[in-house]
């Protein structure tokens, strides 16, 4: 299974996402600069976190218009999952491929720490490694990871279930319902504020990421079986 | 050439913590009769004349980039500039 690792001009979790594909999964991954047009060589998509573009305006607002984006969308329209991590998730809601915004931490303090969250879903291809219910965790590190949505936005969330993350115990940055993380409707595009890349060995304090990575492998397997 | 100054600022259904805090800091200055404050974004725009209608182009722009209508109104003042 190929990986692509977008990198934009401010990225700059771009490597703990390498690794974490490379060395702790042992799958294939390549960088892809963000002027690339094409992603079809791509079985999954990662958009990771950082600052794009300065995050100049709104976070995510600029690198929504670079061209990897209409490769992206092309990706997620294929069904092939997309995972934006943090900057990432950002760039996903100003693309419009996720529902809703980013506001500023409700306490207005950058927030860099490990969070537990409970796996509300674990019947997406993000999360079929987790226990339902699962308490994780994930270390956070932003300053606008305060999910804003409008009620009817809410609404269709919960019904279609597609709140997969949420924190537990406390809310870090006063998101609302306690959101963590989302996927589209359809289920392949998840944007998340906590880092998993950043939590995929004991010695990083934490290796609950892992398994959210391992779902998209079991996944992709379960999809494309080889048979010899 | 058009001077256009757009102003960004977040929903009123939307908390403006940022907005919240300053008040509170004003409040400690005991400016005590500042009842709210909203934190927004001002832009400067210098438009050249390009046979479409002003309007609809900084809306466009707007709508597109410049506010996110999810959580933020915006509004516009147009100058028609005149010197080069």
């Amino acid at each position: 299974m190929k990986f692509a690792v977008v990198v934009f001009p401010g990225s700059n979790c771009d490597v703990d996402m390498y690794h974490a594909i490379a060395d702790e999964l042992g799958e294939e991954v390549e960088y892809v600069w963000h002027d690339e047009d094409n992603l079809d060589r791509f079985d999954a998509i990662l958009l990771p976190g950082g600052f794009s573009y300065g995050d100049y305006l709104r976070s995510g607002a600029i690198a929504r218009f670079s061209k990897v984006m209409a490769a992206v969308k092309q990706a997620a329209e294929a069904g092939k999952p997309v995972l934006g991590v943090c900057n990432g998730f950002q760039i996903l809601l100003e693309a419009g491929l996720l529902p809703g915004a980013m506001r500023r931490n409700q306490g207005l303090k950058f927030i860099c720490r490990p969070v537990r969250l409970t796996v509300e879903n674990n019947e997406t291809m993000f999360t079929s490694a987790y226990e339902k219910g699962e308490v994780i965790t994930i270390p956070i590190a932003h300053g606008e990871g305060n999910y804003y949505c409008d009620e009817q936005t809410l609404e269709r969330l919960v019904e279609n279930r597609q709140i997969v993350f949420r924190y537990h115990g406390e809310n870090p940055n006063g998101s609302l319902a306690d959101i963590a993380g989302i996927v589209n409707e359809r289920g392949n595009v998840l944007g998340m504020m906590p880092h998993p890349e950043r939590a995929v060995d004991a010695l990083l304090g934490s290796a609950d990421g892992l398994k959210l990575f391992r779902s998209i492998v079991n996944y992709w397997r379960e999809t494309h079986v080889v048979t010899a | 050439m058009y001077k256009v100054k757009v102003y960004v600022t977040l929903r009123k259904s939307v908390l403006d913590p940022q907005g919240t805090t300053v008040k509170g800091a004003l409040h400690s200055l005991s400016y005590t009769e500042v009842k709210d404050v909203r934190i927004g974004k001002f832009m400067e725009l210098v438009i050249e004349e390009s046979g479409r209608d002003i309007n609809e182009l900084v809306r466009e722009m707007c709508e597109k980039l410049l506010a996110n209508p999810v959580i933020e109104d915006y509004r516009y003042e147009i100058e028609e500039a005149v010197a080069r």
